[in-house]
């Protein structure tokens, strides 16, 4: 009986309904010809142009017409109209704009201008509308009144399509609210664009003299309007949070500002600052996604505004359950075979796997299938297969697992190693560890040893693996969408305390790592928080603190790591990280570094305090006043440091070692820095000199052989890290910098652990080797004076370590930029 | 972590030959290495002698499993085998069963099988003999004999499951037993739980005490 509900056609009603149903007739139809809305819109322009140069001619006219006293409240009192729409603009059916394409909204506007008088009107007269309408265009030109008219409600369901969804579940009365407003915000771009001159006019006007505005009524009431109206709360006035917030208007307060964000220097608001916007932002942004303020301040740190919208959108949304087949019992055909068997409907995950699959919907649960508890498959996140892939373990190897529940890489390990060779899978949690057993019997995987320690202890209980992957515990900020409590429930203190952690565990596991491995020495370090802090921070830390370097890690998607962040600087070759991201990449928040580890010497305690470090050369006066406190502690890690130097030494090219100590003796400057140098400089010659060691050839490898590419990277290299631990060395601060959440946890780490790291190492006495150092030190020198010059490679190390012993911290950049010069002179010297 | 006694190696031995008879051999000397059974915490392990090596760095405490559990030794000192021993029990099966695939979800779930769910099954199949139960899913490639077996292992194509046939227990079927990971694991950590699933969880492998009263 009768017509049947067509949700499309939503029909509107309440009070005045029959001028609406005129008007949602006309937007229905340019629901069904979208491009018929486009060419609306184009045509239209032109007419906008000339209605706006009407206008501009006959703006006296203006007011008059426009008249619409008392509908639109004064700025003072628009933040308090936006959020409690309803009796502003009862009536008005106005068209929403979006800020995306602000060409159309200035046609859009251009038609729109007549339009707050129907805002203003009484519902009872709004059968009239069109006359009304008709009567203004007749003012302005009655010659295209009525295509006017249709072509303005064109345009206006146009941008209407967008704002659909929402529009649905909004009263008619909310959703015309909402469409004025959104007309209105749109309204101040077109007055900048489109009539610049008159604004700028006002402006001058308004800033002058005040009953200019007045005089201007309408149109200069509705620009002011237009501009201040949804963004900020005028200035002095305290935000009323007595109400729940509309988030509604939240939402789209938040595009607005964004928008304006944006484009600052033509959108903003006179005399806001960019600040208020921003503040004013992150409220809404905290409101609106629920989100604790500290967390959102750092996501704002860390995105650009657009994507921050972008990646707190993407964290509302759950992550498509993904799966890895074992191929330890199945192929993936014909594991999706049997699944889609089981009406499973599900596609390949992407090129860059070969066993993952992505599942769309099921009618079956995906985690109780025969398939899965016959251990075919593993439910497993897409980011979670990026670290072993980038581990990518070979057969026959020996791999550590230090946090392994709930056991998805350890056994996608497995699967990669073929069951052979040993996994050690280590959690500090018992409760966990039982899924890991769990899975990994389901799996099939019988190479694997299931240990139960503190990540920390590692190296202690067993040590000399080839690779080790630590998938570190972390503040979960990558899989919000897993876990939306982490929204309220980090602070600083968590971070931090995070990354603590996340710095101890790593540097076990770089110590459990053997460097010398035929295969391996690598060591894959990742993480499910996008935090800088717990991410290039702590990989930073580790290359400060370990014979450790950055290596890609073969996954060509995924974004860099930083480099840089806010005021702090890190090493260069973080940019051989990855980062994933929930908005951009579709998966979980992800951020993997993989490290090659060149030497299993460890360097001793260059950081903590400085002292340890320095008397590198024993028979050296402390020139610095500096370095004396702390000598006696330090006296055996001296050895040690001597120890291991002359192991560099050893590998590297005797002379560069020999000269730098020459360079040390004869400028007597700060010492530490010259061991720095000396690192930097074994690791730069180390990757120059590729025949020199096995181990080092394989990571080599992939380094570009040109010799004059690795030239220049290795200045570069370098001077960078000079930089770095030039950073470090300020005295008062290298702790903050370091560990500023726990520095008396940092101090124990600084202290105690030269004699805890030692013991894996060989307690070989270092004075001998030391002094047999020393006593072959003369001949090096003349060795070195006499080559000098002769051997491309070596000049540059030479002159930046000599640029390294210059002191100034300050000038950290002139150097950066020396160290950057000097592959130019090199090449002119060579 | 220490070897097998005798009498554990005896008891244990027997167990298992119920299901796989002489191939029992074929299980401890492999072309691909030594392997040997490990006792830790009641647990009997099935591990290579490589990853013994590693695994005697890891004190007692601390070590949570490794290589495969084949079962458990019960305080009475009766050989439990656990649904992990199934891999190696498989290919090296005696007596087969095959479900049809409409019975196998509820044969998963702890179900009985009645006749009409049972495909096939190893001919001479006494009434009480250790089976290992296949699905169907092999049907089309599916000859008889050792070879063939093996096949089926690469491909993995079939789902091992375990015979209830008349007696179901909910802790008999590869379901539970994966639900209840703890039980897998050796019973240091979860001391209060252990005898609730021990008891929920008997018997992982049809034993001949669990007639196969289908009339065949």
């Amino acid at each position: 009986m009768g017509r049947k509900l067509d949700p499309t056609k939503k029909e509107k009603r309440g009070p005045g309904r029959k001028a609406r149903k005129q008007k949602g007739a006309e937007t229905e139809l340019a629901k069904f010809l979208p491009a018929g809305g486009d060419e609306n819109s184009k045509r239209l322009s032109s007419r906008a142009r000339k209605r706006a140069a009407k206008r501009r001619l006959g703006s006296a006219e203006a007011p008059e017409t426009n008249k619409s006293p008392g509908a639109k409240p004064l700025p003072g009192k628009l933040p308090k109209g936006f959020c409690k729409p309803f009796g502003v603009s009862a009536g008005a059916v106005q068209t929403p704009g979006k800020k995306e394409a602000s060409s159309l909204f200035n046609m859009a506007r251009g038609k729109k201008r007549p339009a707050p008088t129907h805002s203003s009107a009484e519902e009872e007269e709004e059968d009239s509308e069109g006359d009304g309408v008709v009567n203004q265009e007749d003012l302005w030109g009655s010659e295209d009144s009525d295509a006017d008219m249709i072509d303005d409600y064109g345009a206006g369901s146009n941008s209407e399509d967008e704002d659909e969804d929402d529009d649905e579940e909004l009263l008619p009365i909310e959703r015309a609210a909402r469409k004025q407003k959104a007309q209105e915000a749109v309204a101040g771009d077109q007055w900048s664009e489109e009539e610049t001159d008159e604004e700028e006019e006002e402006e001058q006007v308004s800033a002058e003299s005040g009953p200019r505005e007045d005089e201007e009524s309408e149109g200069g009431l509705q620009i002011n309007v237009d501009e201040e109206e949804p963004l900020l709360p005028p200035a002095g006035e305290v935000e009323q949070d007595t109400q729940a917030p509309d988030l509604q208007c939240v939402h789209k307060r938040i595009q607005d500002i964004v928008g304006v964000l944006r484009d600052f220097g033509t959108q903003r608001e006179e005399g806001r600052s960019r600040s208020e916007y921003l503040q004013r932002l992150r409220k809404d942004l905290a409101t609106y996604y629920s989100y604790g303020d500290f967390l959102l301040g750092k996501l704002m740190d860390l995105f650009p505004l657009s994507e921050l919208v972008e990646f707190l959108e993407a964290n509302e949304v759950p992550r498509p359950i993904t799966l890895r087949t074992n191929t330890l019992k199945t192929r993936r055909r014909d594991l999706a075979q049997a699944l889609i068997n089981r009406g499973v409907n599900l596609d390949p995950l992407g090129k860059w796997s070969k066993t993952g699959l992505v599942v769309y919907d099921s009618s079956v649960p995906i985690g109780a299938t025969p398939e899965y508890l016959a251990g075919h498959y593993m439910l497993q996140g897409a980011s979670s297969m990026l670290p072993v892939m980038a581990l990518a373990p070979q057969e026959h190897e020996r791999i550590l697992d230090m946090c392994c529940a709930p056991g998805g890489k350890t056994s996608y390990i497995a699967q990669l190693m073929k069951n052979t060779g040993v996994i050690l899978a280590n959690d500090a949690n018992a409760e966990r560890l039982k899924s890991v057993v769990g899975n990994l019997h389901r799996l099939g995987v019988t190479n694997a040893i299931i240990s139960h320690y503190d990540g920390r202890q590692f190296p202690k209980v067993v040590g000399g693996f080839d690779r080790v992957l630590l998938d570190a515990p972390c503040s979960g900020t990558g899989v919000i969408s897993k876990d939306p409590a982490v929204k309220t429930n980090k602070d600083e203190k968590d971070i931090l305390r995070c990354a603590h952690l996340q710095k101890e565990l790593l540097l076990s596991a770089i110590d459990s790592v053997n460097a010398s491995s035929k295969t391996g020495g690598y060591l894959v370090y990742c993480t499910c928080s996008i935090m800088v802090e717990e991410n290039e921070w702590v990989v930073d830390y580790a290359l400060k603190k370990r014979n450790v370097r950055l290596v890609p890690t073969g996954l060509d998607f995924g974004q860099e790591g930083f480099t840089r962040f806010r005021e702090r600087r890190f090493h260069p070759t973080l940019r051989s990280t990855r980062r994933f991201y929930p908005h951009t990449h579709n998966m979980d928040g992800f951020f993997i570094a993989k490290f090659k580890k060149f030497s299993n010497s460890i360097p001793q305690s260059q950081t903590g305090n400085s002292a340890t470090s320095t008397p590198t050369n024993p028979d050296l006066p402390n020139v610095n006043g500096q370095v004396t406190p702390k000598s006696e502690s330090g006296s055996p890690s001296t050895k040690k440091a001597g120890q291991a130097k002359q192991r560099l030494q050893k590998q590297q090219h005797p002379k560069k070692s020999s000269f730098q100590k020459q360079n040390g003796i004869s400028k007597g400057t700060d010492t530490e820095l010259s061991t720095v140098s000396a690192v930097t400089k074994a690791q730069a010659s180390s990757k120059l000199q590729d025949s020199s060691q096995p181990p080092e050839t394989a990571a080599v490898v992939r380094e570009p052989k040109e010799a004059g590419k690795l030239k220049q990277q290795s200045p570069k290299l370098q001077s960078s890290r000079k930089a770095a631990f030039r950073k470090q060395r300020a005295p008062p601060k290298t702790m903050d910098t370091d560990l500023p959440a726990a520095p008396s946890l940092s101090k124990t780490q600084a202290t105690p652990k030269p004699e805890d790291r030692d013991q894996p190492f060989g307690n070989t006495t270092g004075a001998e080797k030391v002094k047999h150092q020393v006593a072959e030190q003369p001949f090096k020198k003349a060795a070195f004076q006499k080559r000098d010059g002769t051997p491309k490679g070596l000049k540059t190390p030479t002159v930046s370590s000599r640029s390294s012993s210059r002191p100034p911290p300050a000038k950290r950049r002139k150097s950066q930029s020396r160290g950057s010069l000097q592959p130019a002179l090199t090449s002119v010297d060579g | 972590m220490r070897p097998l006694t005798e009498e554990e190696t005896r008891v244990m031995f027997e167990k298992i030959a119920k299901y796989i008879g002489e191939n029992l051999q074929l299980l401890v000397d492999r072309p691909d290495g030594t392997y040997c059974f490990r006792l830790h915490k009641d647990r009997v392990y099935y591990v290579s002698e490589k990853i013994l090596k590693l695994a005697a760095n890891i004190s007692g405490d601390k070590l949570v499993s490794l290589g495969t559990c084949f079962g458990k030794f019960t305080k009475t000192h009766k050989f439990r085998l656990h649904i992990t021993a199934l891999d190696y029990l498989a290919p090296y099966a005696k007596y087969k069963v095959w479900i049809k695939p409409g019975a196998e979800q509820s044969f998963l779930y702890g179900n009985h099988v009645l006749k009409s769910g049972l495909g096939r099954i190893t001919e001479n199949t006494s009434q009480y003999q250790g089976v290992v139960v296949y699905s169907m899913a092999d049907v089309p490639l599916h000859p008889q004999g050792e070879k063939s077996l093996n096949t089926h292992c690469l491909h993995g194509g079939e789902i091992y499951l375990h015979l209830t046939l008349t007696s179901a227990y909910k802790g008999s079927t590869i379901t539970y037993c994966i639900r209840n990971e703890m039980d897998i694991q050796s019973p240091g950590a979860n001391s209060p739980s252990t005898s609730t699933a021990e008891a929920l969880s008997r018997p992982h492998i049809l034993t001949p005490q669990d007639s196969v009263s289908v009339s065949l």
